[in-house]
C-alpha cells in the first residue's frame, strides 16, 4: 500500500440537483420528487415570504431598532427545502440564521427578532415547535442534536433529528465529535450542512480540501452535496435522510451548497474580503429566481399570483416591523424565570436580592 | 408629526460614524426602508434605511461629519398625524445629552486634570473603547439604617451526622482539610444545609477568639506623599513611555570575568590614577562601541514626523538613584571620548547628581541609557525607555556562580545584561545583534580594542 499523493482529491464533486438555475426541471435517479402544483406555489411563498421577513429585520437593526441580525439572503431554498420535509415530531436544531426552518416550524418571526431585540432570550417554546432555541455558539447544538436522536433511538419513536450548521463549523470540534457520536450509535440524525462559502471573512478553501459532503465517508455514514439553492433538490435529499433516520439507517450529511448573499451579520462587511463578481456569479443562481421562472414556463402561475405574493410578503413585513416596535421591554426580574426548570434555592435568593436592589432606586416601588 | 432619526449602532458596540453621502434632501419624500443616507462605521460602509414615510423637513448632518450615535441626523415629517403606534418622541429624545463639561473623575483629588486636546477613549476587550464622559446613574435611595445581617450560626455542640453525606463544595472540603476541620460535625448555614466556606471558617477560629475589630489606622501607619518634583517627572515620563513605545526586553548572561580583571588592571595604570574605575566604565566602552556598529539602537522616533532620527553621536545616559528620586543625566558626545576621559565624566556625572547639582541641560537631548541595576544587588530587570531615546542596558550585580568552561564546572564572576528597545524602530534582530556584541566585548575585552 502506498499514500495517497492526491490528499483526498479525487472525482470532482457531484451535485444533486433538480432544478436548474434557469429554472428547467431536470431528472435525478436517485433523489425525484413528485409535487402538486399547490405544493410548488406554497414552496415559492415560502421563499418569498422569509426573504421579506429578512428584509425587514435587517432594515429594522439599521434603524437601531435590532443589536444585530445574521441575514439568510440567498439560503431561502436551502432553509424552506429541508424545514419543508421535517414531520410534525422530527426536531430541528437551528443556528442562529434559521430564520426559514422557524417559518417551516411556525415559530412567529416576531419571536425571531426579539432575540435580536434584547427582549428575550429565545422567545418560543422549543417543545411546542420541535424547533430549538438559536445557538450562537459555533456547531454546539450538533451535539446536542445527536444527543437528541440519541433519546428518540431509545424511546423508539418514529422520528429523526436535523441540525443545521454552516462550512465554518465543520472545523470544530463539537461538529466531529457529534459525526463521530452519532456515526457509532447510528443516530436517527441528518446534518444539515449549508454552505455557503464564508465562515464570516474565511473562505471555505481555508475549512477543507475536500468537498464537505465527503468528510462523511471517513466518519462511517453517507454525505451527499445537493444544490442548496434548489429548493426541490433539498426537499427531496432531506426527506430521504430523514426517512433512512427514522429507518434505523443511521445519520446522514447533507452539504447544501449555497451563497450568503448577504453580510455574515450586520456587524460585518464583506466587501472587504470578497470580490463583487463572486455575488454576481451567485445572483444568476437565485433560488427564488429559478422557482418564478419555473412556475411561470409551466404556467403553474401567472403575475396575477406573483403581484399577490409580493403583497402579501410586504404586508407581512409591515406586520412585523409594527410588532418587533411593540414588543414590551421584559420584566428584570424575569432573567430568572427559566434558569432552572424548577424551583431552586439559589436562584430564589438571587432573585430577591436583585428584587431589592432594583427597589433601592428612588422611583421605584417597594422600600 | 415630525419625527428624528438617531443615529443607530449598526455593529455591536460603535460609537460614531461619518456621514458618507446622503441619498435624500430636504422637502422629498420617503417611504419606510427607503434607503436615506449612507454611513461609515468603524467597521463597514452602511446604508440606512428610512424608519418614517413622510417628507424630509431637515437633514441635521453633513456629508463628511463624524456622528455621535444616538445624535439625530434626519428630521421627517409623517405624513398622518397620527401615524401607527411607533414611540413617541420627547423633548428629551431628541436633545442630545453632551458629556457634562469639566466633569471630575472619580477619586481624582484636589485641582482638575490639565485639559486635553481630545477626550481619550478608554481601551475595552471588545470593540472601539469607551467614551469618557459623565455616566448617568439613577438615583438611589436615601440609606436607611438596616438591621445587621445575621452573625454566621456556630454550633456550640458539634453533631455527629453519621450516614448522611455532608453537602459542600469541592473548594470547601479542600479547605476543610486544609484547616482540619471535620466537616461530619459542622451544621451548614448554605442553602439546603451546605456547609460554606464561612462555617469552615469558624469552626477553625478558636472559639475564645475575639472579634476583630475594624480600628481607625493609628498616626504613621500610612502616609500621603504629594506626587510632584523628580517623582512626578519619572512618573510622566515612565507612563509616557511604557505606552507609547512598545517595549522588547531581551536578557544575556555573560561571564565577565575578563572584564573584571581588566578593571582591576586599568586601576593600576597610571592614566587611570585619578579617576574611578569601576565594571561599568567597560560597559559604557561596550556599549558606545556597539553602538557604532549598530547605530539603529541610538535612534528616536519622531512621531510628528513619521520619521525614525538616527543619531551618529552618543549622548549617553546614566541612570541615578539620588536622594530627590531618579535622574538620568547624560555624558555629551561620549563617543569622542578616551578611556580615561569616559571615566572621569562618569565619576563627575555621579558626584554631581549624589550632590544634588544636576542641571537640566544635563538631562535632555540623551540617546541612549545604562542603568546600573547591580549597584542594588540584583540580577536584571526589564527598564523602561527614557523617552526621546530607543534603548536602555541594564546591567546586573557581577558575581561567582558556576560555570561552564572547556566542558568543566568553574567558579567565574557572572553578570546578566537586560537591554529594551523601542520595538517600532529596533526589530529583534537589530536588538540581540545589538546585545550579543555588548556581551562578546566583556566577555573578552580585547573585541573592544577589535571593534573600536
Amino acid at each position: 500500500m502506498t499514500i495517497d499523493a492526491s490528499r483526498g482529491v479525487q472525482a470532482p464533486p457531484e451535485l444533486v440537483q433538480l432544478l436548474t438555475p434557469e429554472g428547467e426541471r431536470v431528472e435525478h435517479p436517485d433523489y425525484d420528487i413528485d409535487l402538486t402544483p399547490e405544493e410548488i406555489r406554497g414552496l415559492y411563498r415560502d421563499l418569498v415570504l422569509v426573504r421579506r421577513i429578512d428584509l425587514e429585520a435587517v432594515a429594522l437593526q439599521r434603524q437601531g431598532e435590532l443589536g444585530i441580525w445574521a441575514s439568510l439572503l440567498g439560503q431561502e431554498a436551502a432553509q424552506i427545502g429541508s424545514g419543508r420535509a421535517l414531520t410534525d415530531a422530527d426536531m430541528a436544531f437551528p443556528t442562529y440564521r434559521e430564520h426559514g426552518v422557524a417559518w417551516c416550524r411556525d415559530v412567529d418571526p416576531v419571536k425571531l427578532l426579539g432575540l435580536f431585540r434584547g427582549v428575550n432570550h429565545g422567545g418560543w417554546d422549543p417543545v411546542e415547535h420541535n424547533f430549538h432555541l438559536y445557538t450562537i455558539v459555533i456547531g454546539s447544538q450538533t451535539l446536542h442534536a445527536v444527543g437528541y436522536a440519541m433519546g428518540i433511538q431509545r424511546d423508539g419513536a418514529e422520528a429523526a433529528a436535523i441540525v443545521y450548521f454552516g462550512d465554518g463549523a465543520t472545523s470544530q470540534g463539537d461538529v466531529n465529535e457529534s459525526f463521530i457520536w452519532a456515526s457509532v450509535f447510528n443516530a436517527p440524525v441528518v446534518f444539515f450542512c449549508q454552505n455557503n462559502q464564508w465562515a464570516i471573512s474565511e473562505p471555505l478553501e481555508k475549512q477543507s480540501r475536500i468537498p464537505l459532503y465527503r468528510r462523511a465517508s471517513g466518519f462511517g455514514f453517507p454525505g451527499i452535496r445537493v444544490d442548496g439553492n434548489d429548493v426541490f433538490a433539498c426537499l427531496a435529499v432531506t426527506r430521504q435522510a430523514l426517512r433512512n433516520a427514522r429507518e434505523g439507517n443511521g445519520p446522514t450529511l447533507i452539504e447544501a451548497y449555497t451563497y450568503r448573499m448577504g453580510a455574515h451579520t450586520t456587524s460585518d462587511d464583506p466587501t472587504r474580503y470578497r470580490v463583487a463578481d463572486e455575488l454576481e456569479a451567485w445572483k444568476l443562481k437565485d433560488p427564488i429566481e429559478r422557482l418564478k421562472a419555473y412556475l411561470f414556463k409551466n404556467q403553474l402561475a401567472d403575475q396575477a399570483y406573483f403581484e399577490a405574493i409580493d403583497a402579501e410578503a410586504d404586508a407581512l413585513g409591515r406586520d412585523v416591523r409594527k410588532r418587533c416596535l411593540e414588543m414590551p421591554d421584559p420584566d428584570p426580574l424575569a432573567i430568572f424565570d427559566h434558569v432552572y426548570a424548577h424551583r431552586h434555592p439559589l436562584m430564589e435568593e438571587e432573585r430577591e436580592q436583585f428584587a431589592a436592589y432594583l427597589a433601592s432606586f428612588e422611583g421605584s416601588e417597594g422600600r | 408629526m415630525r419625527r428624528e432619526f438617531k443615529l443607530p449602532d449598526v455593529g455591536e458596540g460603535l460609537t460614531e460614524a461619518e456621514i458618507v453621502r446622503w441619498h435624500v434632501k430636504a422637502g422629498e419624500h420617503v417611504t419606510v426602508n427607503q434607503t436615506i443616507v449612507e454611513i461609515e462605521t468603524a467597521k463597514a460602509i452602511v446604508e440606512l434605511p428610512s424608519p418614517y414615510e413622510g417628507e424630509v423637513a431637515a437633514l441635521l448632518a453633513d456629508e463628511g461629519q463624524t456622528v455621535d450615535v444616538g445624535t439625530p441626523i434626519i428630521a421627517i415629517e409623517e405624513g398622518a398625524p397620527d401615524a401607527g403606534p411607533g414611540r413617541t418622541s420627547s423633548v428629551e429624545d431628541l436633545v442630545p445629552s453632551p458629556p457634562a463639561e469639566g466633569a471630575v473623575e472619580p477619586g481624582v483629588h484636589g485641582s482638575p486634570a490639565p485639559k486635553q486636546a481630545a477626550p481619550e477613549r478608554q481601551p475595552v476587550l471588545v470593540g472601539y473603547g469607551v467614551k469618557l464622559g459623565a455616566a448617568k446613574r439613577r438615583p438611589r435611595k436615601a440609606p436607611q439604617p438596616s438591621a445587621p445581617a445575621p452573625a454566621p450560626v456556630v454550633p456550640s455542640v458539634p453533631r455527629q451526622r453519621g450516614g448522611v453525606t455532608v453537602l459542600a463544595k469541592p473548594p470547601v472540603r479542600k479547605l476543610a482539610k486544609d484547616l482540619g476541620v471535620d466537616l461530619a460535625t459542622l451544621t451548614g448555614t448554605g442553602p439546603q444545609g451546605t456547609i460554606t466556606r464561612e462555617d469552615v471558617h469558624a469552626a477553625a477560629a478558636p472559639r475564645q477568639a475575639p472579634p476583630v475589630e475594624a480600628r481607625p489606622a493609628p498616626a504613621g501607619r500610612e502616609e500621603r506623599i504629594p506626587v510632584k518634583g523628580v517623582r512626578k517627572a519619572t512618573a510622566q515620563a515612565m507612563v509616557a513611555s511604557a505606552f507609547t513605545a512598545p517595549h522588547v526586553t531581551e536578557f544575556l548572561q555573560v561571564d565577565v570575568t575578563a572584564t573584571m580583571d581588566a578593571v582591576r588592571r586599568l586601576r593600576e595604570l597610571p592614566d587611570f590614577a585619578e579617576v574611578k574605575v569601576s565594571p561599568l566604565l567597560l560597559v559604557a566602552r561596550a556599549l558606545l562601541v556597539a553602538a557604532r556598529r549598530h547605530p539603529i539602537v541610538n535612534s528616536a522616533w519622531d512621531e510628528a514626523a513619521q520619521e525614525i532620527v538616527v543619531r551618529h553621536y552618543v549622548n549617553l545616559g546614566i541612570a541615578a538613584a539620588t536622594p530627590r528620586g531618579l535622574i538620568v543625566p547624560n555624558i555629551k558626545d561620549a563617543h569622542t571620548l578616551t578611556l580615561p576621559e569616559l571615566a572621569a565624566a562618569l565619576t563627575t556625572l555621579a558626584e554631581t547628581a549624589r550632590a544634588g547639582r544636576t542641571q537640566p541641560a544635563d538631562m535632555s537631548g540623551g540617546t541612549i541609557t545604562i542603568t546600573n541595576v547591580g549597584v542594588f544587588g540584583v540580577d536584571a530587570g526589564t527598564p523602561i525607555i527614557n523617552p526621546g531615546e530607543s534603548a536602555i542596558l541594564a546591567f546586573g550585580q557581577v558575581r561567582q556562580l558556576p560555570w561552564v568552561v572547556d566542558g568543566q564546572v568553574v567558579p567565574r564572576e557572572v553578570t546578566t545584561l537586560a537591554l529594551s528597545f523601542d520595538h517600532r524602530i529596533i526589530d529583534g534582530e537589530q536588538g540581540s545583534l545589538f546585545l550579543r556584541d555588548v556581551g562578546a566585548m566583556l566577555e573578552d575585552p580585547l573585541r573592544m580594542l577589535a571593534w573600536s
